[in-house]
């Protein structure tokens, strides 16, 4: 018999997250007759709600409610599923800052295996899973071969595995909240400080001209100023432009930036990180200048240019500026 | 305040084009352009800038075979005041949890109050701080993009979530902590840097020297093995527009005025 597979469901606001349909689908990728069990922890009227909804989902709900918990420190929920979790426990965590919190050392503590990021699954070898990831920014895949005859923390990532919406399930949600006991930490959450607005609005321009690192430096950011101006769209970017200070948080675009729904996206010189992808929705058209014809983005984009942005950008502008 | 940070040596992956080689057993290493792992050294930069501010010593250790001394050294240029390379055949192979266990046995040998990843490396699995921490029995944050070191034995740090957003926590020290980009700005590091440093002694320590049993490490302890590596077969992809710049604007044009990108 398969070991038994958890999903730990990450939710806010009374809302779970789009991960919480997709773990199902990662779950069937690994055993096909998984019947997943969903972990929910959390506090309040908020927590009966987000358990009541996936109990369409996942045949068992288990519920975990404690003041403890009602903001997800990652060192308490360790702690908890530590305690409740049966020894050779298959457990997916989404892939995300939190995911990256709480697994490794969670699986450390479960003595059980670790797989980071997985992006694909190609069943079982006897004890062993194998497993599909990227390495090198996504330049590369790679196939990893995991024992976990001890059990297994996964992280999958975010976005990959289609969410499982056929709530073909009538569930039970299981209130395990007794079994909380007594948590302390040694980290202890403070609060979130919500990121400050910036002088546009990415998340409301129908054209973005999007810089990464391929920019080179901050004086050449004008030139996709430029291209911006010419087509009627703003300029945004990706991480590294932001932690080098060219330009300011509110014009990132991604999962630790802003989600964006453009109808047309210019990256120029973004390798194309599942990060940046993650804030980019509502299936734009993409244009993907960038030297490097390995780069990640032109698995995704509609149209590639493999060129140098310095060389090419002020051509395009130019001629785009011809034409009006 | 003690610091250890642990840094490692990786093809540089905004420089390379990274291939995978004739049988998939390796990436195509000739010709890569190595460096320090951009994480790594925002996490080294934030050391010497703690000490800066409270006092104390920073310490770069690194896992890797000789070539990794150079990253150490590089390191230490930076203003990092101590170094180590852990180095022995035997480590080849280790996977995350290897790989922290080996740590751990140097933190051990010395005595830190803070230890500093980066927040991922080149195999992107983000997992060796969180490992460590775990098996040291020290609390941890992850993705962190702010520190500051409070009076009482803690330090409050700021996390980068989703959204943009961080979220701040109240820590205990001693902790490990991984470490975000931009976080700061790492210092330049000039030639003189380097020389300056070019004949510090950096130790190199085996499996012997740190205790461990050669059993759970390497290859042999590694529970999780990457088999291969390949290009996965992609779906459609881009449309890649052939020509001078002048031709792929033009037909450029063409392609975003149909799709709306040109107001």
């Amino acid at each position: 018999m398969a070991a038994q597979i958890f999903a730990y469901i990450e939710h806010k606001n009374g809302v779970a997250d789009d991960t919480a349909l997709e773990l199902i689908s990662a779950a069937k990728h690994i055993f096909p007759d998984a019947s997943p069990t969903a972990i929910v922890t959390g506090s309040g009227t908020d927590l009966d709600g987000v358990c009541s909804k996936l109990a369409a989902s996942y045949a068992e709900v288990w519920k975990f409610g404690s003041e403890a918990l009602a903001y997800p420190n990652a060192e308490l929920i360790r702690k908890l599923l530590v305690g409740v979790l049966p020894s050779t426990a298959v457990v997916l965590v989404p892939h995300d800052t939190f995911g990256m919190d709480l697994s490794p050392g969670l699986a450390i503590k479960l003595d059980a295996a670790f797989i980071s990021d997985a992006v694909g699954f190609e069943g079982m070898e006897g004890e062993s899973l194998k497993v599909i990831r990227q390495e090198h920014s996504g330049q590369v895949s790679t196939h990893v071969k995991a024992d976990i005859a001890a059990g297994a923390v996964i992280n999958i990532r975010p976005g990959v595995f289609q969410p499982d919406e056929s709530q073909s399930v009538a569930g039970q949600v299981i209130d395990k909240s007794s079994e909380v006991g007594e948590l302390t930490a040694d980290r202890r959450y403070l609060e979130v400080v919500v990121a400050e607005a910036g002088d546009v609005d990415i998340t409301k321009e129908d054209i973005l001209v999007s810089v990464g690192r391929g920019i080179e430096d901050q004086d050449n950011i004008e030139i996709a100023e430029e291209l911006a101006q010419a087509v009627g769209g703003v300029v945004s970017c990706s991480r590294p432009i932001v932690d080098a200070k060219w330009l300011e948080k509110a014009r990132q675009v991604g999962t630790s930036g802003k989600t964006v729904k453009p109808k047309v996206y210019m990256a120029l010189g973004i390798s194309g990180s599942f990060q940046h992808l993650g804030g980019l929705k509502g299936n734009p058209f993409i244009v993907a200048v960038n030297k490097n014809p390995k780069a990640p983005i032109f698995q995704v984009a509609d149209i590639g240019v493999v060129a140098d942005l310095l060389e090419f950008v002020p051509v395009l502008t130019e001629k785009i500026q011809e034409g009006k | 305040m003690e610091i250890l940070v642990c840094v490692k040596r990786v093809p540089d992956s905004a420089e390379n084009e990274i291939e995978v080689n004739s049988d998939g057993s390796d990436i195509e290493r000739d010709d890569l352009v190595y460096s320090v792992n951009e994480w790594d050294n925002y996490a080294v930069e934030e050391a010497i800038q703690i000490v800066d501010k409270v006092g104390g010593a920073v310490t770069v250790v690194s896992l890797g075979d000789e070539e990794s001394e150079e990253v150490v050294r590089r390191e230490m240029a930076m203003g990092a005041n101590n170094g180590i390379l852990v180095s022995d055949e035997a480590f080849a192979g280790s996977d995350g949890k290897g790989i922290a266990a080996i740590l751990k046995a140097v933190v051990e040998k010395g005595s830190y109050d803070l230890i500093l990843t980066g927040a991922q490396a080149d195999d992107g699995a983000g997992q060796i701080g969180g490992m460590l921490a775990a098996m040291l029995d020290m609390p941890y944050a992850s993705v962190v993009n702010s520190i500051e070191v409070l009076n009482d034995g803690k330090l409050k740090v700021g996390r980068e979530i989703e959204g943009g957003n961080q979220e701040m926590n109240e820590i205990a020290l001693p902790c490990v902590l991984s470490i975000q980009t931009g976080i700061n700005e790492p210092r330049y590091v000039g030639i003189r840097g380097i020389r300056k440093v070019a004949s510090v002694d950096i130790p190199i320590w085996g499996a012997s020297d740190l205790g461990l049993d050669v059993s759970k490490v390497g290859e042999s302890g590694a529970g999780v093995k990457r088999i291969d590596y390949f290009v996965p077969e992609l779906g459609e992809g881009a449309e890649i527009l052939e020509g001078s710049n002048e031709e792929i604007a033009e037909k450029l044009i063409d392609l975003l005025k149909a799709k709306g990108g040109i107001k």
